[in-house]
């Protein structure tokens, strides 16, 4: 981090604002970046200002307010005279962006990543619950509990093998 | 929310509104009313998965106010805030329709009302991405993949109390009774709606009233509901003459602003 501090606004690129992005964490899944989770559209920036584009996971994720903060905070070393982070609500995020290395951190620490595919974002009612693999075990023996879980992005599954209990970020 | 507002701005919002702002504070005041009614069940659901879930669908439905206040502070300018909007306004102000204002009553009624206005949300957004307003349509685009969530959950809620016991069948009956008659609301325009929907901003509520009574027809028909005949309809809200349960939301949702006014967590 001290390398960072001395350069000048002049002679920061992207790659280095990407650099400090890549440290600040989704505070409600601390294993996940907001570069991980897909999140940062866009950085703009000229000698005063610079700007993050960022769109938000669910529409009401309280999360969005303090990751808003903390990228000001992160970026105000660097110098620049204002730091605006813009949330764009359009295209809508996907789980689809979340990176592979964030599906991996995921399941490391131990909530299930959102399948490949979407399978269960359309209205077909007590339609069979999407097939999700253990974090635990890897068995994809589980059963849903609820589509509504700790957090808007999860769902809550059980695993019918080793017993545990366990988060599912959705797929949206 | 954001605390940016101060002591001296109180008396100035909203000076004047313009039907595109009316339109916009109408979207917002009928999630934020419909999201501060679900809140009521946290921590009283009938289970916790399903409190879990009707504080998430709460969650949500305030992330669709929040995005619309804070749009419609840009429209109306004057120190407007998203909080402004949503803490200081007085009933009248209001523009959100009497079934999201109504108690939140028993099971069945929160679970009816939720399928009524999920319904009703997904229609209407589904038209509303493709508003010539690009702020809109990107929020109704942004909304429509957690209605989707909301419509099915309580679809499937319909069905099982509806198609369940004695006892859940009565209750859904009771219901329907007491929802039934806010529910032409919904699809009878308002100038605000009429305006926006003729300058391609807003959506011709009037269209969305077929394919939400074929919806609710094919999900009474599964729960084992009769079809509710025709009885005398309620309106009002959308052009601020509310229910007296309104008031009763406001000395909850408004009551610190007002007492202790800016003040912040």
């Amino acid at each position: 981090m001290n390398g960072k501090n001395v350069m000048t606004v002049r002679t920061i690129d992207k790659e280095t604002i990407y650099s400090y992005l890549r440290e600040i964490n989704d505070p409600e899944v601390p294993v996940l970046s907001i570069i991980d989770l897909g999140i940062v559209r866009d950085v703009k920036m000229n000698d005063e200002e610079l700007e993050v584009i960022i769109t938000p996971t669910y529409t009401g994720c309280p999360a969005m307010d303090m990751i808003t903060a903390t990228i000001k905070i992160q970026l105000a070393t660097l110098g620049f005279k204002k730091i605006k982070v813009t949330q764009a609500l359009s295209p809508v995020w996907t789980t689809e962006w979340m990176s592979e290395e964030g599906k991996r951190k995921l399941r490391e620490y131990g909530i299930a990543p959102p399948n490949p595919r979407q399978q269960v974002c359309d209205q077909k009612l007590f339609a069979a619950a999407e097939a999700v693999q253990c974090p635990q075990c890897n068995s994809y023996h589980t059963h849903r509990i609820s589509e509504f879980g700790s957090t808007a992005c999860k769902a809550l599954y059980q695993c019918d093998d080793c017993k545990e209990p366990f988060d599912y970020f959705k797929c949206h | 929310m954001e605390n940016t507002f101060n002591k001296n701005e109180f008396s100035k919002v909203p000076p004047s509104e313009g039907f595109r702002e009316a339109y916009t504070l109408h979207l917002a005041d009928n999630s934020l009313i419909l999201g501060q009614r679900n809140a009521e069940w946290c921590g009283h659901g009938p289970v916790l998965e399903q409190d879990i879930a009707i504080t998430n669908i709460s969650l949500d439905l305030i992330g669709q106010a929040r995005n619309f206040y804070q749009y419609a502070a840009t429209l109306i300018g004057n120190n407007a805030t998203e909080d402004s909007l949503a803490y200081l306004r007085k009933e009248k102000e209001f523009k959100n329709c009497l079934l999201v204002e109504q108690p939140k009553g028993d099971w069945a009624q929160t679970i009816l009302r939720q399928f009524f206005f999920s319904q009703y949300q997904y229609l209407l957004f589904q038209q509303l991405q493709n508003s010539k307003d690009e702020q809109l349509a990107a929020i109704a685009e942004k909304s429509l993949k957690e209605i989707t969530y909301h419509l099915r959950w309580s679809s499937e809620w319909v069905i099982r109390l509806g198609d369940g016991t004695e006892e859940s069948h009565k209750r859904m009956l009771k219901a329907i009774e007491e929802l039934w008659k806010f529910t032409d609301e919904l699809f009878s325009a308002t100038s605000y709606e009429l305006q926006t929907a003729s300058d391609g901003s807003g959506v011709d509520i009037s269209k969305l009233k077929e394919p939400w009574m074929n919806k609710v027809k094919e999900i009474f028909s599964e729960a084992t509901l009769a079809f509710p005949g025709k009885t005398f309809m309620q309106a009002g809200g959308k052009e601020g003459k509310h229910s007296e349960h309104l008031g009763n939301i406001f000395t909850e949702l408004q009551y610190m602003q007002k007492t202790y006014p800016g003040c912040e967590w």
